[in-house]
């Protein structure tokens, strides 16, 4: 296999999963919020952040072990599964063994939830707002294409939107709160 | 083997998931919480009420088998 | 009076087993068919077979099982239980100790509401006059203040946890209950009445009544009377007889309220000459439930009492469920509209729809009760919530019209 292919494949594949990541911690806000309109319900935002984050799982095995398998590299698997451990670029890549763990334990917990229980699960799922971060800084500290124009565009626009949606949170107050809604109107069950 | 779907009231917090993918049998109240139809369930709606089941972001809802009671 | 005596303080050890004998040792498999045989129903409000509650507990037990004497009384209109426990402590614990054999249980829970304070001294004292065997093995819980905290699983849930709000069920306490064994959640009286019919055996509690009615049992009558209280009653006596024992009306009282907040609403006259007991009153579409019989005094107005106590029902939520949070209150605060006379345009066809959209839709039966109520209301006083409705009141208008005229 072309070296080059490889070190395009690992770098592909990083940012690709960095986006659906992206994408991913955007839907579960957009989830909590309980945002929908009569064109989105909201099994579609569940639906999706559940599907890509499976989608981000494969892309991040692509990513793994092209950059293991990249001889240009010379990461052994160990330096995949333990973290800081890599001659080359510790500190960075250790952050996304880091961020992989993390995104492991959400991603089990959730789909054996009826097994772990609903306070399990909620627990462990806030690790998300941590694993996000610790992936972003990988990509920023290992990438070599932050110079590149894109690449700072494509980091911004995921940077933006996370924090947006955290804003969005914060902002709005607690589900039974806004509940409040004057009895006159149905809340519209526009599905039938 | 009859089945029916059951709420843990307390744990439901009116998401509301369920009620978009079973409309059939499950509509919302005037602030979001489900009303069940008091109906058996029809085999043609099993699967969707299983997909309903593990949409619940709270695991409220579950489909368990109909016992009698007096 | 078998349940309750005429000198107001409680009974001594010494005069209960002087006036009742020993407690019989009978074994727990005739024990309950004696409780069967006499059709002992629970006086906690639901009126279920006691007999059929206790072999449900001893058939999940082995020997770990917790008796649990309900005596929380949280509705306000009732003072039995609380009357009971301070005039006959010991007839409440023999019944709990014949319960704790029947079921195989080691542990037994008086839960006793935390302002019930005659109660709570009574029962303290005498248990402290039983053997070291008794008292080993029986404790006093103090239930919280509330509406709800007499529920059977909110009982378990408190004694357990410390928390007094329901939980969901199932499994329900006689499979799960204190600390996950099963338990028998009973009410007081109950338990005094089956230390009576053991000791006499069945077919003395069934000679008592009113035929075709069964039993005695206890109840609380309140409002429009002269001589409010707890009576003693054979079931089947008309309530022209229990009026009579209450020093009869004062003036003219049309309507009663009947089992409680969790009853409903009736016609004085219409009841009149008719038997109270659980089963006549069931078919008659009213409900005994833990006795309580209030009358309305005249001046009030029906659309007004109602909405008091659906604002008490409604503060009185745990607050653990949407349907109980969100509509009750929704249904409490159209009510009270309507009871000011500034009801909004649909108030009463809202009211209405929440109503039918409510039961079944809790953990507990809360809102089950507060609906029922409020469907007597709408019954009963039809006219003056149609009245109200269109911002005008039938009593307040009879009364003026009757200082006219």
């Amino acid at each position: 296999m072309n070296d080059t292919v490889l070190w395009y494949a690992t770098r592909g594949a990083g940012i690709v999963s960095l986006v659906l990541l992206t994408g991913v911690v955007v839907l579960g806000v957009v989830s909590v919020m309980r945002w929908q309109t009569a064109l989105w319900p909201r099994f579609l935002t569940t639906g999706f952040h559940r599907n890509l984050a499976l989608a981000t799982l494969i892309f991040l095995a692509t990513h793994v072990v092209t950059a293991v398998v990249d001889p240009f590299t010379a990461l052994g698997w160990e330096a995949a599964i333990v973290p800081f451990s890599s001659a080359y670029h510790r500190f960075w890549l250790g952050l996304g063994v880091v961020a992989i763990y993390l995104l492991l334990a959400v991603v089990v917990t959730s789909v054996l939830r009826p097994l772990f229980g609903h306070r399990a699960w909620r627990t462990v799922h806030w690790l998300a707002y941590l694993m996000w971060p610790v992936a972003l800084t990988h990509s920023i500290g290992t990438g070599t294409d932050p110079r590149f124009a894109w690449m700072l565009a494509i980091v911004a626009v995921c940077v933006g939107s996370v924090l947006g949606a955290v804003i969005w949170r914060i902002r709005r107050a607690a589900p039974m709160a806004w509940r409040q809604i004057p009895a006159a109107s149905r809340q519209a069950q526009r599905w039938s | 083997m009859g089945e029916t779907l059951q709420i843990d009231r307390i744990r439901c917090d009116g998401h509301g998931l369920c009620a978009e993918l079973l409309p059939e049998l499950i509509s919302l109240d005037d602030w979001g919480y489900p009303i069940l139809k008091a109906v058996a369930m029809p085999a043609h709606l099993r699967e969707h009420a299983r997909r309903a089941v593990d949409a619940c972001p709270v695991l409220a809802l579950r489909l368990a088998a109909a016992v009698k009671t007096s | 009076m078998e349940l309750i005596p005429f000198r107001p303080d409680a009974e001594s050890f010494a005069t209960h087993h002087q006036r009742l004998g020993p407690l019989p040792s009978l074994p727990p498999g005739q024990l309950i068919a004696e409780l069967e045989a006499s059709g002992l129903l629970g006086r906690g409000g639901a009126g279920f077979p006691v007999a059929r509650k206790w072999r449900a507990v001893a058939e999940g037990s082995s020997g770990g099982a917790v008796v649990l004497a309900n005596g929380a009384e949280g509705e306000p209109l009732s003072l039995k239980d609380r009357s009971l426990m301070a005039a006959r402590p010991h007839l409440v614990i023999d019944g709990a100790l014949l319960a704790a054999r029947a079921v195989g249980a080691d542990d037994i829970i008086f839960y006793i509401g935390v302002e019930h304070r005659a109660a709570d001294a009574a029962l303290r004292h005498a248990l402290a006059e039983r053997p070291a065997a008794v008292r080993s093995r029986a404790r006093i819980v103090k239930a919280p203040v509330g509406y709800v905290s007499g529920e059977e699983s909110a009982a378990v849930h408190f004694v357990n946890a410390g928390d007094g709000r329901p939980t969901t069920t199932p499994p329900r306490p006689f499979e799960r209950g204190v600390g996950v064994r099963p338990t028998l959640v009973q009410n007081v009286e109950s338990l005094a009445l089956a230390a009576l019919i053991a000791r006499r055996g069945h077919d003395w509690y069934k000679g008592l009544g009113q035929c075709p009615a069964r039993g005695i049992g206890l109840i609380t009558v309140s409002g429009a009377v002269n001589h409010a209280g707890v009576q003693e009653i054979e079931f089947g006596s008309t309530l022209a007889e229990v009026t009579a024992a209450a020093g009869g009306l004062r003036g003219e009282v049309q309507t009663m309220l009947l089992g409680g907040y969790f009853g409903g609403w009736a016609d004085v006259d219409e009841q009149w000459g008719k038997p109270l007991d659980a089963q006549s009153m069931r078919a008659r579409g009213l409900a005994l439930g833990c006795g309580v019989v209030h009358f309305l005094t005249p001046e009030r107005c029906g659309v007004e009492a109602t909405a008091r106590i659906m604002a008490y029902l409604a503060s009185q939520s745990a607050r653990q469920c949407g349907p109980c949070v969100f509509t009750l209150s929704a249904i409490a605060e159209a009510t009270r509209r309507l009871a000011a006379r500034s009801p909004q345009a649909h108030d009463l066809e809202r009211v209405a729809r929440w109503s039918s959209e409510l039961p079944g839709r809790g953990a507990c039966r809360h809102p089950d009760g507060a609906v029922g109520l409020l469907q007597s209301a709408l019954k009963v006083f039809a006219d003056d919530f149609a009245g109200h409705q269109r911002r005008h009141c039938l009593t307040v208008f009879e009364r003026e019209r009757e200082a006219v005229a």
